[in-house]
């Protein structure tokens, strides 16, 4: 057993993949020469060469599109997206593209790609640098959504999505990336569902990615005070996996969403939709949700602690939902 | 190596052939839009009336293992490459015989078998995906190339430019062909473009390109024949600018209020049929009585696609979610 970080599961994974299959590429901004934005393909240069760790020009739309294209075209190609603010310049080629071709095509094509993006707030990186999308692309059919919130699923989500003959976009929270774990094998983790992390009887507190250290931890405190909670980590934002999640309703009856996105029109909003959809009779108390409160992320670090969800606010609305 | 073997000959059947080709997209078209009043044919109808030479000369020298993308107006393209005028007809009427099962409509023809990726009906979204393929092919050390057509109005999108770049910088076999009209849907292109030569556009990214007739099939084939050596040998991109007008409106919804009816009209007199038919004739490589058999048989073929298309089948809503994924991960 070995303690490695999180950012070190993701490069295994890819190291791995390459070994793996002469298929698989990575490309993006500044993967090679640089190591790296957040230096998960650091040493990969020059171990796998540059026609396979492609550095590429500041052109979102056409490097994610030509990963597409490769993709038709029978590779296994892993885009990095720096930071996920900026894939919104690639956005039409993720909606209209990869997400599309399938149906459109009428199953004739299929876009096996792999879009790795940080996702993220907490580092005074201000507005243009630390929204959380993940929610956003959640929206579209056609593609899976993944969030890895262990360095465990860091490191086992990316060949999983590899074999996966669609789309998948992998949000790695920045604040995550030194993270670490006493990691075993590589483990290849499912990426249909969702994980109970914490066992408990009270309530379900609903998270994933760079929420789920927080939740655990107002899981924690909640236990000192005589409250159970249970920690959903949801890992996979689509297709949503309601059987873990109504399960653990069904046993505490009450629930709170922690997500990084803004409240409106968020993926926690469409999680209450669906507890209330199916399970609306078993609740004991209004469904509760923490969230990023809706204003561009600010700079100062007490403006942006303010506004991302925290242990505090978390505790709080647990507290506020089992009426102590 | 031989020099590769640029001309483009002449003889009675490719004359025939080249003919043959352009009517019989201007024939399946006229009736796409005969079938659009009737109602058979509904959304959107992007024809190419006026273009055909451009498809026809290109598809020339595309082998069968060359990967195609185009635009939402691909019906000429997508015929000229063997996608099935019955298949095609279809699609348009929404029947699950259409070559994309009916989901896909005029704008959005796709076929695995003579690799044609669409059928793409964002202004620009095609050319970043043929990069990709033709990446696709030299990473894995294949000698194919990928054919890439879209409009003028595409060089004002920033994919145009990303996707130059990206081809040039790492030599990939691409073969990007601008259909240039003059219009983006009703803005000419002295409205857009601070710079209106496109060839010239292409060239500051460093690859090889090239203006030419895009009314004259043959001026097409030939500079396609080079293109396509060039691209074969060097292993990257090449522009061709091919200068062409659509004769009929922008989609079925145009009223034309952007243009006047004799600049039409004249554009008309240099249409690429026309010109072809009566050159052919006139240098005695084809005669009349080929014309007569040639518009004998694609009747016959629109009239089989009709038919195909009239009989074919509607979905069944529960297939509604079909085809957003794999049924089951690989
Ligand atoms: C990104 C995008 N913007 C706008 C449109 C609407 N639109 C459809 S066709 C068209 C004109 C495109 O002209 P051009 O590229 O010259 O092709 P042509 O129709 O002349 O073949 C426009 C603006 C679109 N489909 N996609």
């Amino acid at each position: 057993m070995t303690q490695i970080s999180y950012r070190e599961a993701v490069r295994g994974a890819i190291r791995r993949a390459m070994q793996q299959d002469k298929r698989v590429f990575l490309m993006g901004e500044d993967v090679g020469h640089y190591g790296g934005c957040y230096a998960v393909s650091k040493g990969l240069l020059e171990e796998f060469g540059p026609d396979r760790i492609r550095d590429t020009p500041l052109s979102e739309s056409a490097f994610t599109g030509a990963g597409i294209g490769a993709a038709m075209g029978g590779m296994r190609p892993i885009v990095e997206i720096m930071t996920c603010n900026f894939s919104l310049l690639a956005l039409d080629q993720i909606m209209n593209n990869a997400a599309t071709i399938r149906h459109m095509s009428g199953g004739q094509f299929n876009v096996p790609i792999v879009i790795r993006l940080a996702t993220g707030g907490g580092r005074q990186l201000a507005a243009q640098h630390s929204h959380s999308l993940e929610g956003w692309y959640a929206h579209i059919p056609g593609i899976r959504v993944l969030a890895p919130g262990t360095v465990e699923d860091a490191g086992g989500m990316l060949s999983a999505a590899l074999n996966d003959p669609d789309p998948v976009l992998i949000f790695e929270n920045a604040l995550l990336y030194n993270d670490t774990a006493e990691i075993d094998e590589p483990v290849d983790v499912d990426i249909d569902h969702a994980a109970v992390r914490r066992e408990g009887n009270n309530i379900s507190l609903i998270t994933y990615g760079g929420s789920l250290g927080k939740t655990l931890a107002a899981a924690e405190q909640l236990e000192a005070d005589g409250i159970s909670a249970e920690v959903i980590d949801l890992r996979v934002l689509r297709p949503l996996d309601d059987d873990t999640i109504l399960a653990s309703i069904a046993k505490t009856r009450r629930c709170v969403i922690i997500d990084e996105g803004w409240r409106s029109g968020s993926i926690s909003a469409e999680i209450m939709a669906r507890i209330i959809e199916q399970r609306f009779w078993d609740l004991d108390a209004p469904l509760a949700r923490v969230c990023s409160e809706e204003v561009p992320m600010p700079y100062a670090k007490h403006l942006e602690e303010a506004a991302l969800p925290s242990l505090q606010k978390i505790v709080a609305a647990a507290r506020a939902a089992v009426g102590r | 190596m031989n020099a590769p073997d640029t001309k483009v000959r002449l003889t009675r059947e490719h004359c025939r052939h080249l003919l043959h080709q352009m009517l019989r997209v201007r024939r399946f078209e006229e009736k796409c839009a005969e079938l659009y009043t009737q109602e058979k044919i509904r959304g959107f109808l992007h024809l190419y009336i006026g273009e055909e030479a451009i498809a026809v000369g290109i598809m020339q020298v595309l082998e069968p293992e060359d990967a195609i993308v185009a635009t939402y107006r691909e019906h000429g393209h997508a015929l000229v490459r063997g996608v099935s005028a019955g298949a095609i007809m279809a699609e348009m009427f929404g029947k699950q015989e259409g070559c994309s099962r009916g989901r896909g409509g005029s704008m959005h023809l796709f076929d695995a078998q003579t690799r044609f990726y669409g059928g793409n009906a964002i202004v620009g979204g095609g050319l970043p995906v043929a990069t990709g393929l033709a990446l696709a092919d030299a990473l894995s050390g294949k000698a194919h190339v990928t054919a890439c057509f879209f409009g003028e109005g595409a060089a004002a999108e920033g994919e145009f430019h990303e996707a130059l770049n990206l081809a040039a910088l790492w030599h990939l076999p691409v073969l990007f062909v601008c259909e240039n009209n003059l219009y983006a849907m009703g803005t000419a292109l002295d409205l857009t473009e601070a710079e209106t030569d496109i060839s010239a556009k292409a060239a500051s990214y460093k690859m090889p390109s090239e203006a030419v007739d895009g009314m004259n099939v043959v001026d097409v084939e030939a500079a396609a024949r080079k293109a396509a050596a060039a691209i074969r040998e060097s292993r990257g991109p090449y522009f061709l600018e091919c200068r062409t007008y659509r004769f009929r409106a922008h989609s079925m919804y145009d009223p034309q209020l952007y243009r006047t009816k004799e600049e039409v009209e004249q554009w008309k007199g240099k249409g690429p049929i026309k010109r072809f038919q009566k050159w052919a004739l006139d240098a005695g490589e084809l005669r009349e009585a080929d014309v007569a058999e040639i518009e004998q048989a694609i009747a016959a073929e629109i009239s089989e696609a009709v038919e195909f298309a009239e009989a074919g089948s509607w979905e069944p809503v529960e297939n509604l979610t079909r085809d957003v994924g794999a049924e089951r991960r690989a």
